[in-house]
């Protein structure tokens, strides 16, 4: 089951079992990649349709679990009944430095604990009163944001008047997020709909209330790193050794007023594309900050990244680019000669969320390994672009997988790895297959970074040549 | 135990009219009636003031409606019929829909539905979202009365809560009882709401004629039941009375399209020519159910 003919033949049997209607529909999110084209021949970013399992979130997920969340010195307010904030509570690792409770909140969770009166007599009065208990309760907060759960877009609560409200009274910003659930077709619209908001109550307003801050023109901001697992921490170190300061981190690790200086910096460098790829339009067009895409797995790519980064400053940061490289590919090149001969020729399939059904293929590669399929959960038609620069001819493509898809296509394929998601795990490694989980790095990381890099090297590993496989036996294969 | 509902389009005089039918049903009826409208001024005329205690607002003062009891929020007014508002938020926030179910769901648990004849919805309006519809939906009102008028608006309204009934006929087992005309003194009213009815597959139960007498009574907060017993206006009341006990013409309706209705009006002179057809439809909302 190796060449693009076999796959689409594949592609055709899995579709077989669907009613034609539903056949029809998800038959344009498969595909197998064809060197050469400029995408990978699926249609992304629609409703996931009925009956099937997905893997998607929401609007309120991609709000206030992705963009918002790691932001430490906000208290991020879930916004309506208990669940969305008990399950969505400290879910993605995103590390931070900080006391918790006192000026950092990542590890907490706050909610208005919506009852029928409030859905009945509206929820505005509350939400006032929990915010000014937030300030007194938590007078080191930085601010705070409110993020809508679906019944406050049905019964159209006035969340916006409330924040005005409340931020004039305990004088910080308080940040209104339209981001109900209902809406959208995936957690993506949430990215949106956040980055939007911190357009509006964040960097427009400090126009008029600009923060001091002291330029120099090596000012840089991590955009889209989320720190799971110290992510950020381990990308920030190769930046600030190559000669640039780093001014802030979004959102990982981050906070409020680093967001409100990133519109001064000399160039935004962007990790994940999805999820803020419009903050960093939006501060080119209005404030004329350059932005980058650059990609922090594995040491081929990392070079890469460092010098195309560098090439935007002169040449004492070339110079320190070229001096970070030297200094760590000997690091890597002892990862990859002690983990090459393991994994070698080892096949990957990969599902996640953003972007790493890309972003971490070069570090697959680095280590001999091959990926034989990839998808997106939520991804648009401008990440299959993006797509086609990493992955090789015949790579099967899936768009929004479904549970019954998946599972037909790695008993078909056999890859030695899955790396996916928590939703995906224990139904594969039942199959007695490697897994690692690839949103919260199966509780390990960093894997940015040359120091992530060993680490990450290791996890693989670890799954793939662990002796466990082999004393697995079915009770009923005597 | 017959469970009731009055239904139409705002303003039409439906409060009035329920409460002036209820009373005269109450000579020789046990009823109830609930009010599903925020305002809470269903049951005004039966207990000589606005609004008792509603079941949301003491709900929302106590925590939640386990917290309160029956008889905190159930008032015997005029001829000892049973009164409960449920009550709602202000207008322009929360959900008023997601009330009437809240409060009718508390009514149902707490069992106030035992010995009664009569239980009466008196429900606000149009049948704008599914909490609103709750009344009509199943094991709640059986029949709908629709009170209407020779009005063009109301005859939309009308027509509107008729699909309302048909979504929920089969599965609810609810049905239209009649069209109560309540004169606006309109050219040939009687024909033209008997030819509605007559479309929508049911019957004009009962015409009331415009009287002054109502409103002298209403301004006492009283039904002309109990104000003048005797005007001939309370024996049209009784009458309509006396025509819903012995209603057995129940139907599932069958509401009509907009082009339709327009037809009907033209059929009866209220729309003239070309020019005022299109200045009725420039006015007309978008549909809302």
């Amino acid at each position: 089951m190796t060449t693009t003919d076999d796959k689409k033949q594949l592609i055709q049997e899995v579709l077989d079992a669907y009613p034609e209607k539903a056949a029809k529909k998800r038959q344009k999110h498969l595909n197998v990649y064809e060197e050469g084209q400029s995408d990978c021949g699926v249609k992304s970013n629609i409703k996931s349709i009925p009956g099937v399992m997905t893997t998607r979130g929401c609007a309120y997920a991609g709000s206030k679990g992705v963009v918002w969340g790691p932001i430490k010195d906000m208290v991020h307010i879930s916004h309506g009944p208990v669940g969305c904030g008990y399950y969505s509570w400290s879910g993605r690792r995103n590390y931070y430095i900080g006391t918790t409770g006192i000026d950092s909140f990542g590890t907490m969770d706050f909610t208005s604990d919506f009852q029928e009166r409030d859905i009945v007599f509206g929820g505005d009065k509350k939400l006032l009163k929990l915010i000014k208990e937030i300030e007194e309760l938590f007078p080191l907060n930085g601010g705070v944001t409110i993020q809508s759960e679906c019944p406050i877009g049905l019964i159209g609560d006035d969340i916006e008047a409330v924040a005005k409200k409340a931020s004039k009274e305990i004088g910080k910003t308080v940040v209104p997020v339209r981001c109900e659930g209902f809406r959208g077709v995936s957690q993506s619209l949430g990215h949106h709909i956040a980055n939007d908001t911190i357009r509006d109550w964040v960097l427009t307003p400090g126009e008029k209330n600009p923060v001091e801050f002291e330029s120099t023109p090596y000012d840089v901001a991590i955009i889209g790193d989320y720190n799971i697992g110290g992510d950020a921490w381990s990308s920030r170190i190769l930046l600030e050794e190559m000669g640039l300061r780093v001014v802030a981190q979004w959102s990982g690790d981050g906070t409020l007023q680093e967001m409100k200086c990133t519109n001064k910096v000399k160039l935004n460098l962007v990790h994940c594309y999805r999820s803020m790829n419009y903050i960093s339009r939006h501060m080119e067009e209005k404030y004329g900050v350059p932005w980058m895409e650059y990609n922090f797995f594995g040491p081929t790519q990392i070079a890469q990244s460092l010098r195309e980064i560098a090439s935007h400053f002169d040449d004492k940061i070339k110079e320190g680019a070229e001096r970070v490289i030297a200094k760590y590919q000997p690091q890597a090149d002892a990862v990859i000669a002690k983990y090459r001969p393991l994994l070698e020729n080892k096949t990957v399939m990969i599902m996640v969320g953003g972007l790493r059904p890309r972003h971490v293929v070069p570090a697959f590669r680095d280590l001999g390994m091959k990926i034989v399929g990839t998808g997106y959960e939520f991804a648009h038609n401008d990440d299959y672009k993006r797509t086609t620069h990493y992955i090789e001819d015949s790579t099967l493509i899936y768009d929004d997988v479904t549970a019954y898809e998946f599972e037909k296509f790695i008993s078909a394929l056999q890859p030695d790895l899955v790396a996916s998601g928590v939703k995906e795990k224990y139904v594969f490694q039942k199959m007695a297959l490697p897994f690692r989980q690839m949103h919260s790095w199966d509780y390990s990381g960093p894997y940015h970074g040359y120091d992530g890099f060993a680490i990450f090297a290791r996890d693989m590993d670890l799954a793939l040549n662990s002796p466990t496989w082999g004393l697995i036996k079915a009770p009923w294969r005597k | 135990m017959r469970q009731i509902a009055f239904y139409g389009k705002g303003g039409i005089g439906k409060s009035t009219t329920s409460q002036n039918t209820l009373a005269a049903l109450s000579e020789n009826n046990r009823i109830m009636i609930v009010g599903c409208d925020p305002k809470a001024d269903s049951t005004r005329l039966m207990l000589h003031c606005k609004a008792q205690t509603t079941i949301l607002h003491l709900a929302a003062e106590r925590g939640s409606v386990e917290d309160i009891e029956l008889d905190e929020v159930m008032v015997k007014g005029f001829n000892g019929v049973l009164c409960v508002e449920s009550g709602g938020p202000e207008p322009g926030v929360g959900c008023a829909g997601r009330g009437i179910i809240t409060a009718i769901n508390f009514l149902e648990e707490n069992g106030a539905y035992e010995n009664l004849d009569f239980v009466s919805y008196d429900v606000l309006g149009d049948v704008v979202c599914g909490g609103f519809a709750m009344p009509i939906r199943e094991g709640k009102a059986q029949e709908i009365y629709i009170v209407t008028s020779g009005e063009m608006m109301a005859m939309y309204a009308a027509n509107n809560i008729a699909r309302g009934i048909l979504k929920y006929a089969h599965s609810g087992g609810v049905r239209l009882g009649g069209l109560i005309c309540n004169s606006r003194n309109v050219e040939r009213e009687v024909e033209l709401i008997e030819e509605l009815a007559r479309r929508l597959g049911t019957q004009m139960i009962h015409f009331i004629p415009r009287h002054k007498q109502v409103q002298e009574a209403e301004i006492r907060r009283m039904t002309v039941i109990e104000y003048s017993p005797d005007h001939p206006q309370a024996d049209e009341y009784r009458a309509l009375a006396r025509k819903i006990e012995n209603n057995t013409n129940l139907v599932i309706p069958t509401p009509i399209s907009m082009d339709e209705l327009e037809q009907l009006l033209i059929d009866f002179g209220l729309l003239g020519g070309e020019e005022e057809y299109q200045k009725a439809i420039a006015t007309l909302p978008t549909a809302a159910v």
